[in-house]
């Protein structure tokens, strides 16, 4: 068990090094910022002074090993365009972030967890087939386009929400709904198959035979049991929706972290897309790492298995 | 027994009609074919030219509705374009990039999940590795980041959408593969002294080339709604090309004025065809393929 945590772990850290490299290389080929930096024309000599500034005349493996050396003391560097820490600028928009998966969370838990039920108390019927479709679509919606009908819906002809920015309740409500659509899809679909497999057990037939109403079989019996699945993928997803939010941010102007990363690219600012990328790589690599050292406590056959 | 004879080889199952199998996705299909044809003979049923148009003939609303006409049946976008034309070359821009992506992601993705299974060792670690770090970026902010390095273009889009969406096949793949390995048929073509590019070719991939088509067909909806988003943030499809997420794009101009089809129409059919590939894809999966139930 140890050896299999320790190879774990060993993988996971590769993974961020190998990680922190591509991004690291990626970055850099995606152009020079000080062209974007310097006022059209500059010359040679300003735009030299701007590469060392930003310690871009450096031979590479330098940079890198800079960039590494400051990352393990838990140091981002500093944004070009900015001129601040990029853990500073990251800070200020994970709030955004977490308040935007949260609520999105709460819409796709809201939705998927009581039509999964629906769906399974009733498999094979109406509800179960209109519960399939309604899956179906939240994995074929393109959350962009629902956040623009949304806008066209509840901003341009009811008038109730505003369509863009943040600061009060109404601004988060449209971006969560658009952004946990596709999330409630998924919780519908696993909430279903969780349903199904206890409403099968022995315990919730013990249950019925003891003629307990149906109502308290499956809202006490056999719902608690299921939702041990769901609610491990919510909190993977959790992490998932802050990474994925960008096409929803973007469509909303909501501040979130994705907004970060792709102005981050456009404006080449490199310190804060490897910054953004690396914590976002790490939290998922985490997150994966967590999943694979439980299911390993769980069951001794994937130890083995390696 | 002979051993060099095909030992994979199975009995071909009598030819069924396809569309007479229980729960066959027919309208799905039907969806899909209509869409395909659309694109092939884009030219010959778009009734204007996808990227030209005229202002004086701006926002124009669909035909049904108050200052429409039959002239443009689905309306005009802030540059007087046929927003009908440009919907049905849409439908070319997305299959192109969809089937292509879908199986440039396939070839490599299995090509190197067959590799990595069979030949395990430091090949499946490097590959493996390379996997994990891959999947820990999502998708998208991946194809944002390599767009912003090749610049925007159509055959770009292809290979971007490829570069990171091959994973899924791999490991998919790969695990097949750990289990195929084990199986008589390749001990007796390695005992028959088959090179292990020969296996690969001849044993394994015949047998693992269910999966990927059921995966191609289950990858084509998340590429076509991923490159639509590309394109929708403007480091997709370069404009004024007519590409159903560029329409999108478009559309904002006048979302907040309530022109309502420049939004509305572009996405409807993204839905239709990615809910029809995703659908024609589940059935494939339970049919095809029992092992990829767990999906």
């Amino acid at each position: 068990m140890k050896h299999y945590i320790a190879r774990r772990v060993g993988y996971s850290l590769l993974s961020l090094l190998l990680l922190s490299l591509t991004i690291f290389l990626f970055v850099r080929v995606t152009g020079d910022p000080a062209s974007l930096l310097v006022e059209p024309g500059a010359s040679p000599q300003d735009i030299e002074n701007v590469h060392r500034q930003l310690g871009l005349d450096q031979p590479l493996w330098v940079q890198y090993w800079q960039f590494i050396a400051s990352l393990a003391q838990g140091d981002l560097g500093q944004s070009f365009y900015y001129r601040t820490p990029v853990l500073d600028l990251y800070f200020q928009r994970l709030p955004n972030s977490l308040l935007l998966a949260a609520v999105a969370m709460a819409f796709s838990l809201l939705i998927g967890i009581p039509s999964g039920i629906i769906a399974a108390v009733r498999v094979g019927r109406m509800w179960d087939s209109a519960g399939k479709i309604f899956a179906l679509l939240g994995l074929s919606l393109p959350s962009f386009w629902v956040g623009l009908v949304l806008i066209l819906v509840f901003t341009v002809w009811l008038g109730w929400l505003p369509s863009s920015g943040s600061g009060t309740a109404l601004h988060v409500l449209m971006p969560a709904f658009a952004l946990g659509w596709y999330f409630a899809a998924a919780h519908m679909r696993l909430t279903r198959s969780s349903m199904l497999e206890v409403l099968g057990s022995e315990y919730v037939k013990l249950a019925r035979l003891k003629g307990l109403p149906e109502a308290l079989v499956i809202g006490k019996h056999a719902f608690k049991n299921a939702l041990i699945p769901v609610i491990t993928l919510a909190g993977i997803n959790l992490v998932v929706m802050i990474n994925v939010a960008v096409v929803v941010e973007m469509v909303f102007a909501w501040p979130g972290i994705g907004r970060l990363l792709y102005e981050g690219i456009s404006f080449r600012d490199f310190p804060v897309v490897q910054g953004v990328v690396v914590i976002g790589g790490a939290m998922i690599i985490l997150v994966n790492l967590a999943i694979d050292i439980v299911y390993a406590l769980i069951d001794p056959r994937i130890r083995l298995a390696g | 027994m002979s051993v060099t004879t095909h030992p994979t080889a199975v009995p071909a199952p009598a030819p069924i009609a396809f569309w007479r199998l229980k729960g066959f996705p027919l309208i799905p299909v039907l969806i899909l074919l209509l869409i395909a044809l659309v694109a092939i003979f884009a030219d010959v049923l778009a009734p204007y030219d996808p990227e030209i148009g005229s202002l004086a003939r701006r926002f124009r609303p669909p035909a049904w509705q108050e200052g429409g006409s039959m002239a443009h049946l689905l309306g005009t976008d802030h540059v007087g374009r046929d927003v009908l034309s440009r919907l049905m070359y849409g439908a070319r821009v997305s299959m192109i990039v969809g089937l292509a992506a879908v199986l440039f992601a396939g070839v490599l993705g299995t090509f190197l999940g067959i590799v990595s299974g069979y030949l395990g060792g430091w090949v499946d670690q490097v590959i493996m590795r390379l996997t994990d770090t891959w999947l820990a970026l999502p998708g998208l902010t991946f194809a944002i980041f390599l767009a912003a390095i090749v610049g925007p273009s159509e055959l770009n889009i292809i290979f971007i959408l490829g570069g990171v969406y091959w994973t899924r096949y791999a490991r998919v793949i790969r695990s097949e593969v750990l289990s195929l390995k084990e199986r008589e048929f390749v001990n007796l073509a390695i005992v028959a002294g088959c090179s292990r590019r020969a296996i690969m070719w001849h044993h394994i991939l015949p047998n693992v080339i269910n999966s990927a088509v059921v995966l191609a067909t289950l990858m084509l909806g998340i590429v076509i709604v991923t490159e639509a988003a590309l394109s929708f943030l403007g480091v997709g499809v370069p404009p004024p090309r007519p590409a159903w997420g560029l329409m999108l794009a478009d559309g904002k101009k006048g979302l907040m004025v309530g022109y309502w089809w420049l939004t509305v129409l572009p996405g409807l059919c993204i839905m239709l065809m990615v809910l029809s590939a995703n659908l024609l894809g589940d059935w494939l999966r339970v049919k095809l393929d029992p092992q990829l139930r767990q999906l």
